[in-house]
């Protein structure tokens, strides 16, 4: 068994993200080319010079071709991904791994999702043929179990928790209100929160992500051509997954507190990365804070609190904006929303203006560090996948 | 007059009865409350959004059979005019449900409001040890006499021969029967809606066709009307009904020996009211009584019981009475829903895709036994049943575990108000398991309002959602023992 990571052997030179919203004016195709075009500008690179793609999409088409034909690209190696929710990270995932094994110079991950066509609220899969016995609850129902189960273990009472969960919202959604790119772009307070419709638990409209169509892409090459292409290339510190095996579900010493996958990923992002200390090494992370219980939960799997203390870390601040650990400055899933294919590269999108000094100045981070972390899950808990890297400017 | 048990000969007869009375509620008043007019007095009971009739039937064989564990059923007959589907045999599920053997024949008696009856008095009459399961789901347009007086529920009969392990607590006398072609009640294929000539057709009818098989069958048992302690008289024409009890009190039947009929607790229930009721009466019976069931369809049907010793030692986990006791009430608008009379607007999700057959059938003992698998080295639990083990690396060393007969406790749960379901919102709970084993389950039979983390349940088999007409069964959790606890106010 062995993890031994790419560090500092590819570098992402480019970049594209679309705005993320309801494009009801814009399909797919339309995402698509618009993220590709700014990649290729960003990067200085045509389509053609891009030697291998990488497509990740979870529901708006199969096979590689759903990338080749809007971008017309003429018999290029180009793969389409799928992991759940982390399908987009998976896409750079591979590309980076491509490059670094030497089979391509160049290598290009685009995310896509047009999830707004479905006519449905929030995202609806359909699986395949099946005996009728699997649940078919809302990932809402699903993460809405982590609440009163984080809330019993720690003693954590319900004003409490009230807060805590609100407080995460909150600070998403101010973040966002930053970000020309986000979704939604207003801030909210507490009682705007605490007013939504409930959805499933306790778990309100705020507490959950938004749905909006969105694209990325990212174009990686190997690390020594790096400033061919830009002055202030991402140098790749650590790409790590993990995949649950399910057992989660029907395992009575689960106790919906924790996702282990997602600490298995962090701690060989860690290893990879050589990262010892994230709290103090890491400028900001973005995670996937698909509902605000799964950002709480996260804050302690990815080692930024301890066990059980999250909760007032998170009433303390640190996680705020400005606060000592910065978490989805700009807006996370709860601001942008959730086209699958395309969240992962979202994330990786903001490490690229954050830490190259060009987010909007009312958000830019300036803590003087110089890594970052983005983290993916997908799934459910008990059943998960999960996806953690770690970029940085800095090559060593 | 055949043999008493000791004497030699064979004795026949019922070996365990069960009943399922589901747990909702009509209040009839409520229809006039909501329509100005209709409804009566006393309460209906109402299936589930996510119960027919075979799973009503599921129910009640399984009370019959955990009350005779050691009874060799090696026949089911299912018996319901209110079938789940048609051409498709139904007793199959309740069959694999049970987990019968293969080699066990699971036939439907269908369509007709006799067809309850008629199952039993040939199981009486043939030498198999028969699980009779009857059960019934009444309609009726909003208003209407049938809607109020209908009924939902199931019974169930396991009838063979007194062997040691599986004694006899009801030896069968003798019976009669008289058929009559008559238009008294009639129904089209697919229509929900039943329809009646003048009621006093029908009475003149079933007045003397009661009476004579009444005569007959005292005559074939060998006894006077005098020695009769129970009286069942059933079918959806309740005036004859009445009037044929009425005029059996003139000819020496003893007073007060009419049981309750219970059409003012559950209803009228059909293809299955004379086993529902002839269990209720069974469960409070002493040794050595007579009961008598006569049922009015399309003709009459009487058959003559007389319980044994062995009914003191005899007790169904889910009395009738228990069960009549746990209903909480069910708001008219949410009948109507349930019975397809309104249509409310469904929640906005895709709704669920319709089963694959070849998958359902491999695993039917999941799926309808809720059987799951358990590591022989390890011990852990696998539900659905798997082949390589969640803990330790064995592969394909694993026992069946049954786990429908087991209680759980609610580890977490949630309520999900955005999901598919035709009746929303889902409950839904992380259940763990006495001896072991973890599933994440819906709970049906609950208030969203009153579950709690700690909470108990019982596993109830359950029809999910329906597409392509195909119904999706499997199991949910209920509150252990909602039967018999004291009925919610409401």
């Amino acid at each position: 068994m062995a993890s031994h990571g790419i560090r500092d052997r590819v570098a992402i030179v480019g970049m594209g993200c679309t705005p993320f919203g309801e494009h009801w004016d814009k399909g797919l195709d339309d995402l698509i080319v618009e993220a590709s075009g700014d990649a290729f500008t960003s990067a200085g690179v045509t389509k053609d010079e891009v030697d291998a793609y990488w497509f990740g999409t979870a529901q708006s088409g199969m096979s590689g071709i759903t990338l080749a034909r809007p971008l017309q690209l003429q018999n290029k190696p180009v793969t389409r991904v799928e992991n759940y929710c982390t399908t987009g990270s998976e896409a750079l995932r591979a590309a980076a791994y491509a490059v670094a094994s030497g089979a391509y110079d160049i290598g290009m991950a685009v995310g896509a999702e047009k999830v707004k066509d479905s006519g449905y609220q929030g995202l609806n899969a359909a699986g395949p043929p099946s005996d009728g016995t699997a649940r078919t609850l809302t990932a809402a129902a699903m993460f809405s179990m982590v609440a009163p189960a984080y809330a019993e273990k720690y003693g954590v009472d319900e004003d409490q928790m009230t807060d805590v969960l609100a407080a995460i919202s909150v600070k998403n959604h101010y973040n966002g209100a930053r970000n020309p790119r986000a979704q939604f772009r207003r801030e909210i307070t507490k009682e705007t929160v605490l007013a939504s419709p409930r959805v499933a638990g306790r778990l309100g409209v705020f507490d959950c992500a938004g749905v909006a169509d969105g694209a990325a892409a990212a174009i990686v090459v190997r690390a020594e051509d790096a400033l061919r292409y830009t002055d202030k290339p991402l140098y790749i510190k650590a790409l790590s997954f993990a995949a649950g095996s399910g057992s989660g579900l029907i395992d009575p010493g689960y106790d919906y507190t924790h996702f282990p996958e997602c600490e298995a990923a962090a701690a060989d992002a860690y290893a990879q990365a050589g990262i010892t200390d994230p709290r103090r090494q890491l400028a900001f992370a973005e995670v996937h804070d698909c509902f605000t219980p799964t950002e709480l939960v996260l804050m302690e799997d990815l080692g930024f609190a301890a066990r059980g203390t999250a909760w007032k870390e998170v009433l303390a601040g640190t996680f705020d904006l400005h606060g000592e650990l910065p978490i989805n400055p700009d807006g996370g899933l709860k601001s942008f929303g959730h086209p699958v294919g395309a969240s992962g590269l979202r994330m990786f999108f903001e490490c690229w203006l954050q830490l190259r000094g060009e987010a909007t100045a009312e958000r830019q981070i300036d803590n003087g560090r110089t890594l970052a972390l983005t983290h993916n899950l997908g799934g459910y808990p008990g059943e998960m996948v999960s996806f953690v890297s770690v970029v940085g400017t800095e090559r060593d | 007059m055949p043999g008493a048990p000791g004497s030699g000969e064979v004795v026949r007869g019922i070996v365990s009865a069960g009943a399922y009375v589901p747990r909702a509620r009509l209040r009839r008043s409520e229809v006039a409350e909501f329509l100005g007019s209709g409804g009566g007095k006393g309460a209906r009971a109402v299936a589930s959004h996510d119960e027919d009739t075979t799973t009503m039937g599921m129910e009640a064989a399984r009370t019959a059979l955990r009350a005779a564990p050691a009874a060799a059923v090696d026949a089911l007959w299912f018996a319901t005019a209110s079938p789940a589907y048609l051409d498709k045999t139904n007793a199959t599920a309740v069959h694999a449900a049970l987990r019968l053997p293969a080699d066990v024949p699971a036939l439907d008696f269908g369509g007709a409001l006799r067809s309850g009856i008629g199952a039993l008095s040939s199981s009486l009459r043939s030498a198999t040890t028969t699980l009779v399961v009857m059960a019934d789901q009444r309609d009726g347009l909003p208003g209407g006499a049938d809607e109020s007086a209908g009924g939902d529920a199931a019974a169930a009969l396991v009838l063979g021969e007194d062997s040691p392990g599986a004694p006899v607590v009801a030896q069968f006398l003798g019976g009669a029967s008289a058929t009559d072609e008559f238009l008294d009640r009639w129904r089209a294929p697919g229509e929900h809606r039943s329809k009646a000539w003048e009621e006093r057709f029908g009475e003149t009818r079933y007045l003397p066709l009661g009476l004579d098989v009444w005569v007959r069958a005292l005559k074939a048992a060998g006894i006077e009307a005098g020695e009769v302690d129970h009286l069942v008289v059933t079918g959806m024409h309740s005036r004859a009904s009445k009037a044929l009890v009425s005029r059996l009190g003139k000819l020496g039947l003893h007073p007060d020996v009419a049981a309750d009929d219970l059409s003012g607790s559950v209803g009228q229930a059909g293809t299955a009211h004379p086993g529902l009721v002839l269990a209720s009466v069974l469960e409070t019976a002493g040794p050595g009584e007579t009961v008598v069931v006569l049922h009015l369809a399309d003709g009459a049907d009487g058959l003559v019981f007389r319980t044994t010793d062995a009914i003191s030692d005899w007790s169904p986990v889910r009395t009738v009475a228990a069960q009549i006791e746990s209903g909480a009430a069910l708001p008219y608008g949410k009948f109507l829903a349930w019975r397809g009379m309104l249509n409310p607007e469904p929640p906005r999700r895709p709704e669920p895709q319709r089963v694959s057959a070849p998958a359902a059938w491999r695993s039917e003992d999941w799926k309808f036994g809720f059987v799951g698998s358990r590591d022989r080295t390890s011990g852990a639990l696998h539900m659905p049943p798997a082949r390589v083990s969640m803990k330790g690396g064995a592969v394909d060393d694993m026992e069946p575990a049954a786990m429908a007969d087991l209680i759980g406790t609610v580890v977490t749960f949630t309520v999900d108000r955005l999901a598919y379901s035709p009746s929303p919102p889902i409950v839904f709970a992380v259940v763990d398991f006495e001896g072991g084993g973890r599933f994440p389950l819906e709970l049906t039979d609950v208030d969203a309002e009153a579950v709690h983390i700690g909470d108990r349940v019982e596993m109830t088999f359950r029809r999910l959602f329906s597409a392509d007409g195909i119904h999706d069964y499997f199991w949910k959790g209920r509150p252990a023992a909602v039967s018999g606890a004291p009925a919610p106010q409401s």
